[in-house]
């Protein structure tokens, strides 16, 4: 793929309902999902709340719920939900021809969401 | 130059020269679609690949099942082409494209000269790179020769293997299976059509499919194409598995075909890149079908493709409209098989999920809301919606008016103001209307329970029985409260979670009455309320599934917490933490050497003695887990399950061996008591601990089970903990042997594994169901400790399988290692590089 965006790899390196990381040089580790409907979601791999690993969380639809304190994080937009508040940044991701990329820019420039105290 | 081979435009023939290039469904549609606008525009010259006319690709499936013949699915005989004047080249591909001159050339040296070219040469089946992939008796599922080799496989019956459980893998597979033929589908994704489906419609049509005499094996990656004197005899997996075949049927997706057009110097990327009125980046030079890119979308069903044509002959020959791009639905031509799925059904914080499920009619429906539209649709059993639903996505209607009814149905939805409301459909039915048909109740019979003082759903079930089997009615059930009781409708005891309406006791009692043993299953069975569960629910039914059938249900490794995933314990900065098993708080100089070793070998940032009497290692990299349980394997030791919903420890005294206060061998029952239990699941994690003499020293009255050893004997304790609140255990018995003891803690721990509820400690169980509970269930029928004892002993010949050693011989080793590392910024360029640049 030319451009903007890095190929990461086949599909099939991710089965459905797990997640794996893509650690950055001087960057962020980014997690990137597969749910068991068959979509593929790119975060940073920490939690808005005190950066619990997102990437070993139970994905359910299109939640994952981290593995420290159980806040849902929705996989598309990065948010918080329910009446927990923060953000964790998305990176674009597409999959073409059974390979995934990530959108270079993104990935290079992704910062982990403030920890709350 | 092959000029004698140059065809002559007919003298005074003042037409455009249009040459298409495919003569199948998309090429020929296209040539349609211009003829009806103008018919004289053009001379028209199909080239053809295969040696026919044009056929309706999409119906290979009916001929493969003896269904239809070929000549039913013929579109275009030759009189067609002939009377609309076109010249048609079949078995004969266009093999080179001159851009500059204006011309093609085919297989047979043939030139053609064209003013407009129409490149329609679709797609070509994607054939996994593997050995023996070009073994005679290997096959797609393309065209009719494909089919053709199907037949005379199926004539001889025996084994056939579909690689692919996609759409045209199941027809493929539903035709040989209908010719007689044995049928494996070998699907690499856990569900099947999983681009269509969910994992709950996946599962119901995997169910149905395997009824119907297939064997679907899903999570199977293909290793190799078995063969003996150049004709295929099997498959062999990645996972070593063999399964013999006389034919394989390669069918896990198409790519467009875009050699020709590549080699044209066009504009490729996946396909041939096409602009709204289908024109490549040659305005000379048109492309239309499976072979082409819009808008960064390829498409592989026909539905786009009669688009893409319209679009294509209106900017030709009439006034331009422009293809912006089509939304597809799909369907599984499989008979007596109703599937259809539309739209995007990834879901969303901002989409709602509304699911009904119809346990025993076999159905499951869901759509999916965004905004007030319809913007996805998942339906299996009962299709009869999936037109209305499709055109409610398409139209981009406004749902809010019908958003209570939308789920049961365009005739319910569209029924009428009062009808859209569920709760004013329900009162209008009849007394005598059945409510609930797994236990024949009528509504009559409801409502007069409800008025007899069942004002919860759970009274109602267990008074009348009603929505108390499958649960699929449990919606009108509730309806029916409220339309009696108004705002007295009492809420039941706590659900499983908000996915259902069913306590943990239901949810456990039912999957052994139904013998229900997946978790697609149960949720379809018992009427889940969303596709695939949450957090609460997925990790609780895979405890409850794994209890009700040892040695049968297979692990759910997605519903397990991340602890239990990667059998250690995760800590706050993302590391994990590691403690070996030591039986009954005992270790050795080997094994304490070892430990050290591992410390130092995978920089243990603390090393820390537990109070369960072990040593546990934080600060450990996920990626050097399997390596340093490797180590600690190869010194004998075993996973400590100190992360698990699992028997933790099993902590002791020194007792007779050494005490001068012991009464009996503490630490020699400790270590019998957890060579007993270990690795077995729970509902939670699960603590014993042996004293040697009522001084107590090993605190096992704050265990799940403690014995105090007397000198007459063995005081066994139940149901203490030392967590959040303090509680200390209470006697369960007195006993004389260690062999009474031991089994009475088999007895009580299955009891507990069997009764209570997934994340419930022995102590709050108890204090749930009583002490007096536990004793009766134990001891009135002088049996039960053993039966329980026996069944604890079964399940666990199952369970006492060392996961560090399955993972540090290689399993799951994705779990453990990064997809990939990134390194953005590029190596500094050398100067001889930059000099290069900069000329």
């Amino acid at each position: 793929m030319i451009g903007d965006w890095i190929d990461i790899g086949p599909t099939t390196q991710i089965s459905p309902g797990n997640a794996r990381t893509l650690p950055v040089q001087g960057g962020e580790e980014i997690a990137i999902f597969h749910t068991l409907d068959n979509q593929f979601y790119a975060l940073v791999n920490k939690c808005p709340h005190k950066h619990g690993p997102l990437s070993q969380g139970i994905v359910h639809g299109n939640v994952v719920t981290c593995p420290l304190h159980s806040w849902n994080i929705s996989l598309k937009t990065g948010e918080a939900l329910g009446d927990d508040k923060g953000c964790v940044p998305t990176i674009p991701i597409r999959e073409d021809a059974g390979r995934l990329y990530l959108k270079r820019d993104a990935l290079v420039s992704a910062k982990a969401p403030e920890a709350t105290a | 130059m092959n000029a004698p081979n140059l065809v002559k435009i007919p003298e005074g023939d003042l037409r455009e020269r249009l040459v298409v290039v495919g003569n199948g469904m998309a090429g020929c549609r296209a040539v349609e679609e211009i003829l009806a606008r103008d018919a004289d525009r053009f001379a028209i010259t199909i080239f053809g690949a295969e040696p026919r006319v044009n056929y309706n690709r999409i119906m290979l499936s009916p001929v493969l099942a003896g269904e239809k013949q070929f000549d039913d699915i013929v579109i275009n005989t030759a009189e067609w082409y002939v009377e609309n004047d076109i010249t048609l080249v079949s078995g004969d591909p266009v093999v080179a494209i001159d851009r500059a001159a204006q011309r093609v050339t085919s297989a047979s040296g043939r030139i053609e000269a064209y003013d407009r070219l129409l490149i329609a040469t679709g797609s070509e089946p994607f054939i996994i790179p593997v050995p023996g992939k070009d073994l005679s008796g290997v096959v797609s599922f393309r065209d009719l020769d494909d089919v053709d080799k199907m037949l005379a496989a199926a004539a001889n019956g025996g084994h056939a293997v579909v690689i692919g459980g996609g759409l045209l893998g199941l027809e493929a597979a539903h035709g040989l299976s209908l010719r007689g033929m044995d049928v494996t589908v070998l699907h690499l994704m856990p569900t099947l059509m999983e681009r269509q489906l969910d994992e709950a419609a996946g599962w119901l049509l995997k169910s149905e499919l395997e009824r119907r005499g297939q064997t679907i094996l899903t999570g199977a990656d293909t290793a190799e194409i078995l063969g003996q004197d150049g004709k295929v005899v099997g498959v062999k997996l990645k996972d070593g598995r063999e399964i013999p075949a006389s034919i394989v049927v390669m069918a896990v997706g198409i790519r467009p075909s875009t050699a020709l057009a590549r080699q044209a110097g066009l504009e490729v990327e996946r396909g041939i890149m096409v602009d709204d009125h289908m024109v490549t980046s040659d305005p000379a030079v048109m492309a239309v079908g499976e072979c082409v890119q819009h808008r960064g979308i390829c498409y592989g069903l026909v539905a786009p493709l009669w688009e893409m044509c319209r679009s294509l002959a209106d900017a030709a020959v009439a006034a331009p409209t422009g293809y912006t791009g089509s939304v597809t639905s799909t369907k599984l031509k499989v008979s007596g098989i109703d599937l259809f799925s539309a739209g995007d059904f990834s879901g969303g914080a901002d989409c709602e999920d509304i699911v009904m499920r119809d346990a025993a009619r076999g159905v499951y429906k869901r759509v999916i809301v965004k905004e007030n539209k319809l913007v996805g649709a998942v339906l299996y059993g009962d299709t009869a919606d999936g037109s209305w639903y499709f055109d409610l996505l398409k139209r981009e209607e406004d749902v809010s008016d019908i958003r209570e009814a939308l789920i049961f149905g365009q005739a319910f939805a569209q029924g009428g103001g009062a009808l859209a409301d569920p709760n004013a459909a329900v009162a209008a039915l009849s007394d005598d209307a059945e409510v609930c048909g797994c236990n024949g109740v009528t509504k009559g019979t409801v409502v007069s329970t409800i008025k007899g003082g069942a004002c919860s759903l759970d009274a109602v079930r267990s008074q009348c029985k009603a929505s108390a089997s499958c649960g699929s009615c449990t919606g009108l059930v509730e309806s029916l409260l409220k339309l009696t009781l108004g705002d007295d409708v009492k809420s039941g005891p706590k659900t499983l979670c908000k996915c259902t309406t069913f306590s943990h006791d239901d949810v456990r009692r039912l999957i052994v009455e139904k013998e229900l043993k997946a978790i697609p299953q149960v949720m379809q069975e018992l009427t889940w309320k969303t596709p695939d569960g949450c957090a609460s629910c997925r990790p609780a039914l895979n405890y409850y599934l794994l209890c009700a059938w040892p040695g049968e249900y297979v692990d759910d490794q997605q519903s397990r917490f991340v602890n239990e995933r990667m059998h250690a314990n995760i800590q706050k900065d993302g590391t994990y933490s590691v403690v070996p098993r030591m039986w009954g708080g005992v270790t050795t100089p080997d094994e304490l050497r070892a430990i050290a070793d591992a410390a130092d070998k995978y920089q243990a940032r603390l090393v820390k003695v537990t109070g369960g009497q072990r040593i546990d290692l934080f600060g450990i990299k996920k990626e050097d887990l399997p390596a340093i349980w490797g180590d600690l394997n190869a010194a004998g030791m075993v996973s400590g399950h100190a992360y698990g919903k699992s028997l933790r420890t099993v902590k002791t005294c020194v007792g007779s061996e050494w005490c001068r206060f012991g009464t009996q061998d503490s630490t020699g029952l400790g270590i019998k008591a957890e060579q007993m239990t270990w690795g077995s699941w729970m509902p939670h994690k699960f603590k014993i601990a042996v004293s040697g003499c009522p001084r107590n020293c090993a605190e096992a009255t704050i265990k799940d089970f403690g014995v105090i050893c007397v000198d007459s004997g063995y005081e066994l304790h139940v149901g203490g903990n030392g967590g959040i609140h303090v509680r200390a255990t209470d006697l369960l018995s007195k006993v004389t042997t260690e062999q009474e003891a031991l089994d009475v803690c088999a007895a009580f721990i299955q009891l507990y594994r069997e009764q209570a509820w997934y994340l419930e400690r022995t102590a709050p169980w108890i204090e749930r169901v009583g002490l007096d509970y536990v004793k009766a269930q134990l001891f009135d029928d002088p049996e039960a400790v053993a039966k329980l004892a026996e069944r604890f002993h079964y399940s666990q010949q199952f369970m006492q399988d060392d996961p560090w050693a399955r993972r540090a011989a290689g399993e799951d080793s994705e779990l453990h290692q990064h997809l990939a590392e990134f390194r953005p910024f590029p190596t500094p360029l050398s100067t001889a590089q930059l000099k290069e640049a900069a000329e």
